[in-house]
């Protein structure tokens, strides 16, 4: 039997918007280290496969995500890195290189979590073109990450030879130019970056009408949102369903479902933390309330696996790490993770065969 | 008096004709460890910063990519926020063209950078925006060489603005930029980055006088560097700021040894090993613009001349501006010291360490150049990954503390701290 996935989520205090009134610290923690090292430990402790990082340009984001991620790499071993970042306003060459460099500097551990950028808020911040409709948004998604995983490729893993004799450091057949020439963009290669540790990072893509193609094409992880479990096993088996038109193996696809979490030992407690944080409408499942609670979302195995997103930081994660973590591993739902494994190992997938290699 | 302060700052040795890769000591410029062991060296040595340069398309010799210098470079911001985890107290110098990116990314970015660091970041704004690299990218090579410090300059003025917003409004309109809407991270713990500057024409000098924090200069001997100080600080009273508020630090090589004869025998290693015979040719050919693999390296230089229009290699800054006259110079050269070989000549012309002896001796010549503002310092080049400034750190190092001109610990946590400079406001 597959055990299921676990990955955690952090932004700011947590998703809640008056999250910030129960952290007990200011603001301004959010820009320390501390606080991001804090929480990659806590979830690194809950055993999850990965800490998303979500980010945008809106003005309530903070930090750049992949500069988290890469701080945050070099002291908090285990666990996987997905930093989003967007592809409607930045260069997929720069990207390409970011997240092949998180790789490096986490051994392995990168992924990426590809969004568009769809407010008139952001466009204006750039002030190069509109917001666009979602549709065009995610076709120039799609470009960005054919780009992106084609500069992966542009190295061959053993270009480089230090050769004496005939002076040459790298083997120069086995640097590749892409030669992108787009819709939206074209882009000469090869990368600046060698090819990383585990080729190609996990690439993450969040589930919506206009994502579909995009997910069902280039996804590994595709994240869904869903208000039980009935609708998130239907997202999975659409997801399934396009990613066998789009001739992958859905078995290569795992589908993970947002859960917004507020959890505590004690039940009651969870309750009144929610009651005092005041409503706030759910995106998706929501749990609050005990750690049995939660380890009942994984046990139906509706999905492959779910995302936590705390509704509040740190409380839930404290709990997700000291008492959830350990119900799933005895429940069989998770095996205690292999600290050497890459964040593709996680989630059983092979290093990729490079598209130039013998060409 | 107190005497002037050296200031020292280190250049990760990657994607440069510098850095020998052919030496068993040799490391990987990429893998991180590489990183960790440098800047915690660096760190040991009290140096201001780490420092990488940037290059956004892989360099071509005569329309193929160039395979015989180190090949392959991590992303500046990702790699410095990893080593902000394995360093307390190093700068963290990066890189970044002014070109190809844009104002809010790119200040997001440095930002992230200075809060994750506590107040370390550095930007080194380069300008290059050929057409050539530009390829990699989505605008293009638009720029025209002409405007490339104005869209600098127009660069800084944006990123500026949203580092010292501090939540206010932005509303930011010049030819290059439009940006709407409010800059969601504040002031940084240096107030923002400090800046770096190294370009060398006359714009490129405007805009550091008027700019810059620091400028990374290749200027290295006394007399240039000397001429270039000058100049420089000369040019910053207009803009109404004073000498003191610009490091100036070339990039400098070393060789070190037990005695002044070892040193010697050192760099004469080193420079054998960063030219080797098809390195010879290839300097070459970038100079006379033609194919000149069928010379043999161990022999003379070529009869023919230079075609002063050629451009043999892309992705390279290019400082021989009139190939002739270089061809010319070099002529006279080889005859003069009885007949050098192609790859000789090179070695002499190309690669020449700053300062060549014992660590006293190197000590005292960088304290001299120092004092006779030359610089106010240096950006070490060592020739090795990773451990090219190990020797530097544990034997020049003290010399230069007990020649009083060098400090014996940081005096405070952030980079402006350790260059001596305000926050901005
Ligand atoms: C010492 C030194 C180091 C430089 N390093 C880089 C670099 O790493 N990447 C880059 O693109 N340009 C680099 N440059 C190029 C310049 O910063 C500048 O953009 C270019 O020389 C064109 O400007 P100029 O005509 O004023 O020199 C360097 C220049 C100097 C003098």
């Amino acid at each position: 039997m597959r055990t299921a996935h676990l990955a955690v989520e952090v932004s700011g205090f947590g998703r809640h918007p008056e999250a910030w009134r129960v952290a007990g610290v200011p603001r301004q923690a959010l820009l320390t280290p501390a606080h991001h090292i804090g929480t990659a430990q806590l979830a690194a402790q809950a055993g999850a496969d990965f800490l998303a990082l979500p980010d945008s340009f809106d003005p309530d984001s903070l930090l750049d995500a992949v500069a988290i991620a890469a701080r945050v790499a070099p002291v908090v071993p285990g666990i996987g890195l997905v930093p989003m970042a967007t592809t409607t306003h930045t260069e997929p060459f720069h990207l390409s290189k970011a997240i092949a460099t998180l790789d490096l500097v986490s051994s392995g551990r990168a992924g990426w979590e590809a969004a568009v950028s769809r407010t008139p808020e952001e466009a204006a911040q750039f002030g190069r073109k509109p917001a666009a409709p979602a549709a065009d948004l995610w076709r120039e998604a799609a470009e960005a990450i054919e780009v992106v995983v084609a500069l992966w490729d542009s190295w061959e893993d053993d270009a480089v030879i230090r050769d004496v004799p005939t002076g040459r450091y790298v083997d120069r057949d086995k640097l590749h130019y892409i030669d992108h020439v787009g819709e939206f963009f074209s882009v000469k290669g090869p990368s600046m970056t060698p090819r990383s540790p585990q080729a190609h990072p996990l690439v993450v893509v969040r589930e919506e009408p206009e994502s579909l193609a995009v997910a069902a094409r280039w996804a590994d992880v595709v994240r869904i949102a869903a208000p039980d479990l009935g609708a998130a096993h239907a997202a999975r088996e659409r997801i399934r369903a396009a990613v066998a038109d789009a001739g992958r193996d859905p078995d290569d696809v795992a589908v993970l479902l947002d859960v917004e979490v507020l959890l505590d030992a004690d039940e009651t407690a969870a309750r009144r933390a929610y009651d005092d944080l005041g409503e706030h409408p759910a995106q998706t499942l929501r749990v609050v309330g005990g750690p049995d609670e939660f380890v009942a979302v994984l046990g139906e195995r509706a999905v492959d696996g779910v995302t936590a997103v705390p509704l509040a930081l740190p409380g839930g994660l404290r709990v997700l790490a000291d008492e959830v973590a350990p119900r799933l591993l005895a429940a069989g739902l998770r095996v205690p993770a292999d600290p050497t494994a890459t964040l593709r190992g996680r989630f059983g997938l092979s290093r990729p065969a490079n598209r130039f290699s013998g060409v | 008096m107190a005497k002037k302060q050296i200031h020292l700052a280190a250049h990760f040795p990657g994607v440069n004709n510098t850095t020998v890769w052919s030496d068993p000591e040799s490391g990987s410029q990429t893998d991180f460890a590489s990183f960790v062991a440098f800047a915690q060296n660096a760190e040991r040595g009290l140096f201001d910063f780490l420092f990488l340069a940037e290059g956004l398309r892989l360099r071509e010799h005569q329309g193929r990519i160039h395979d015989l210098d180190v090949v392959g470079r991590p992303d500046t911001f990702t790699v410095l926020n990893a080593i902000a985890a394995v360093t307390t107290h190093l700068g963290l110098g990066g890189t970044i063209n002014t070109t190809f990116n844009e104002p809010w990314e790119l200040a997001k970015q440095f930002a992230s950078l200075d809060h994750l660091s506590g107040g370390r970041a550095a930007w080194n704004l380069v300008t290059s925006s050929d057409a050539f690299t530009g390829e990699n990218f989505r605008r293009g090579g638009f720029l025209r060489p002409e405007q490339r410090y104005d869209r600098a300059q127009q660069m800084l003025d944006a990123a500026r603005e949203l580092w010292l917003s501090d939540g206010a409004p932005i509303d930011h309109h010049s030819d290059q930029f439009d940006m709407v809407g409010r800059f969601p991270i504040p002031p940084t713990p240096q107030g923002h980055p400090v800046l770096i500057q190294s370009g060398d024409s006359d714009a490129g000098r405007e805009f550091g006088a008027k700019t810059a924090d620091a400028i990374f200069s290749r200027h290295g001997s006394l007399e240039s560097g000397q001429e270039f100080f000058a100049d420089l600080k000369g040019r910053m009273g207009k803009y109404g700021r004073r000498p003191e508020e610009i490091t100036i630090l070339p990039a400098t090589t070393f060789a070190l040894g037990d005695t002044e004869a070892e040193a010697q025998e050192n760099g004469h290693r080193i420079r054998e090993a960063q030219v080797s015979p098809q390195t010879a040719i290839a300097f070459l050919e970038q100079v006379w613009g033609r194919d000149l693999s069928a010379h043999d390296p161990d022999g003379p230089l070529p009869d023919v001349d230079p075609d002063p229009g050629a451009e043999i290699t892309r992705g390279r800054v290019r400082h021989e501006k009139d190939p002739v006259a270089v061809a010319n110079r070099w002529r006279e050269l080889a005859e003069a010291k009885g007949g050098l070989s192609i790859r000789e000549l090179i070695i002499e012309t190309t690669a020449r360490q700053s300062f060549v002896g014992t660590p006293r001796q190197v000590a005292q010549q960088m304290d001299a150049y120092v004092q006779a503002d030359a610089s106010d310092g240096f950006i070490l080049v060592p020739h090795l990954t990773p451990g090219g400034l190990d020797e530097f750190v544990e034997k020049v190092v003290p010399e230069l503390q007990d020649l009083g001109s060098y400090r014996t610990e940081y005096t405070g946590p952030t980079l402006r701290d350790h260059l001596g400079l305000q926050k901005p406001s």
